[in-house]
């Protein structure tokens, strides 16, 4: 096993390839985002979505499947997944920039219109960001759903925010 | 405590043998639970993420609510749990040797024994590893999860199994900075998922690198990393010093054995699980006659297989004690099993249960005690 993600501990692009959604669903409105690789025994997010857009099945430790074109992107399968590893894009908005939802663990939470430093999968800084909205339902169980508007380039590779030293708009 | 109406004793009032407990006393056994510490629950309460599983394992769902929900279960249930209560010795004629809270010292003398004692953390033995600051991942949970307290402004984590991945993590979330998570192997131990949440906060994690030493007078203030060949071997001239204040040492753990080995149960030596440990056969029943064992002190797993472990041998205790027809116990072990082999599937859970697998061929049979 010599992958990137068991090296680094972050998945490549070659990784990733299987896991990104293609450019024209993209640019049809929000779709998950999947970023599960590795075979554990796990199938919460199969449950989670209201549309049976994702497919785990027998054994639990088979791969989630997305099926990109039921795929609401509701982001309920966000907050469920134990390994914080589902996040929803949204390419379909007119001009340069698109949003991100992904799962938020910390406090202070971020504020809706806070700039925000955006971090890609290795916790480097690639941009900006501007936080729309915090979603933390009691259902997440404390792992809010932050919606970042970035610019639609970096839709595949942010992964993180940070409010470190807060980023300057 | 009084002995006069105990059916089972179980040891460790953790994620197994709190497990243990209920399916016992469901069953209708009279159960009392023997914990030293003076909470129970074991490692739970200070496990603050969602596990991973199906909804039968309670995927989702934090370690702590877990950790609540199985309280209240044996509370209605009716399993006494008895803190502060260290079991020092367990006699030939299965007579349970306790110190109480209170002082007092007692000989109980139950029917049957469920073992349930769990792990510990290993050390790691390199320059500067007495000073203060350096100290167990577990430890560090503790702090921050338990105590809401922060070891040190930046840390150093050592090992990449799932501890050392979601103890880095959890510093984040307390506010505390992971200088660098190193790791002597060439590929990260635990889950990747886990290393990834880590990685997009910054955290480096190094693999194929070590702690060579760390530095201060009176306490932690720094460490140097050295970057380790294939052979484990130092590389010259790769040293880097970092500044820290805390060393979190999580390089795995060791099943805590030490009362079966005092019931003469047999052993044997899987470094995969954790070294020596009890065999068992599929009813968690050790060697000894009447003595079962549950969670890590069988090979070190996680809290999902130690719950499940405990339940089988819960069911399988108070069936031998005649409280369930071996029909309907056979059903019950069935469910338990099926639960049991989900999470020993994939490429971590597989080599788990080969593992496991050797155990219980060699627990089968006659017992020897």
């Amino acid at each position: 096993m010599s992958s990137n993600l068991a090296i680094c501990g972050y998945l490549s692009a070659d990784e990733l390839a299987t896991c990104l959604p293609a450019p024209e669903r993209m640019a049809k409105g929000p779709v998950a985002v999947i970023e599960c690789v590795q075979d554990i025994p796990c199938n919460p997010c199969e449950e989670a979505c209201p549309v049976r857009a994702i497919t785990v099945g027998l054994p639990i430790t088979s791969l989630p499947v997305l099926d990109a074109a039921k795929c609401i992107g509701c982001g309920v399968c966000i907050a469920r997944c134990p390994g914080l590893a589902i996040f929803v894009v949204d390419g379909s908005r007119p001009g340069d920039e698109g949003t991100i939802q992904l799962p938020y663990e910390a406090w202070p939470l971020p504020e809706p219109g806070e700039s925000v430093h955006a971090l890609d999968r290795a916790g480097r800084r690639v941009g900006t960001g501007t936080v729309e909205k915090v979603l933390s339902a009691k259902a997440q169980d404390h792992t809010a759903v932050v919606i970042v508007r970035v610019s639609k380039q970096l839709l595949n590779t942010v992964r993180a925010i940070s409010v470190e030293g807060r980023a300057e708009a | 405590m009084t002995q006069s109406d105990t059916d089972i004793i179980v040891i460790g009032a953790g994620p197994a043998g709190l497990s243990a407990a209920a399916e016992a006393a469901r069953l209708g056994a009279a159960v009392l639970v023997l914990d030293e510490n003076d909470r129970p629950g074991g490692q739970l309460f200070k496990q603050i993420h969602k596990f991973f599983g199906s909804k039968d394992h309670r995927a989702g769902v934090r370690g702590y609510a877990i950790g609540d929900s199985l309280l209240a279960e044996t509370a209605r249930l009716g399993a006494r749990i008895e803190l502060g209560a260290v079991v020092y010795a367990i006699y030939p004629d299965r007579r349970v040797a306790v110190i109480t809270a209170d002082q007092r010292r007692l000989l109980l003398n139950p029917k049957k024994i469920i073992l349930a004692t769990g792990a510990s953390e290993n050390a790691l033995a390199f320059p500067g590893c007495t000073l203060p600051g350096v100290m167990s991942a577990g430890a560090v949970q503790t702090m921050v999860n338990l105590h809401r307290v922060l070891p040190a402004d930046k840390t150093l984590m050592v090992g990449s199994g799932n501890v050392g991945l979601i103890v880095s993590y959890q510093i984040r979330q307390a506010g505390g900075k992971v200088a660098a998570l190193v790791e002597a192997a060439p590929v990260i131990g635990g889950y990747g998922v886990h290393a990834a949440k880590i990685s997009r906060l910054g955290v480096p994690i190094l693999t194929g690198h070590t702690v060579k030493c760390v530095h201060g007078t009176d306490r932690v203030e720094g460490a140097t990393l050295v970057a380790l060949d294939d052979k484990f071997r130092a590389v010259p001239g790769s040293e880097r010093d970092i500044e820290i204040g805390c060393v979190a040492i999580a390089v795995g753990l060791t099943p805590l054995a030490e009362l079966a080995l005092m019931c003469g149960c047999k052993f044997t030596y899987i470094p995969k699980l954790g070294g020596h440990l009890p065999v068992h056969d599929d009813n968690m029943e050790t060697t000894a006659a009447g003595i079962y064992v549950a969670g890590d002190i069988t090979g070190v797993e996680e809290a999902s297989s130690a719950m499940e472990e405990g339940r089988l041998a819960g069911i399988a205790a108070a069936e031998a004690l005649g409280r369930v027809a071996p029909s309907e116990a056979a059903v019950l072990k069935q469910a338990v099993w099926a639960r049991l082999n989900a999470l020993r599937t994939g490429r971590f859970g597989q080599a788990r249960r080969d593992a496991k697998e050797r155990i219980t061929a060699e627990g089968r049979g006659a017992h020897v005690v």
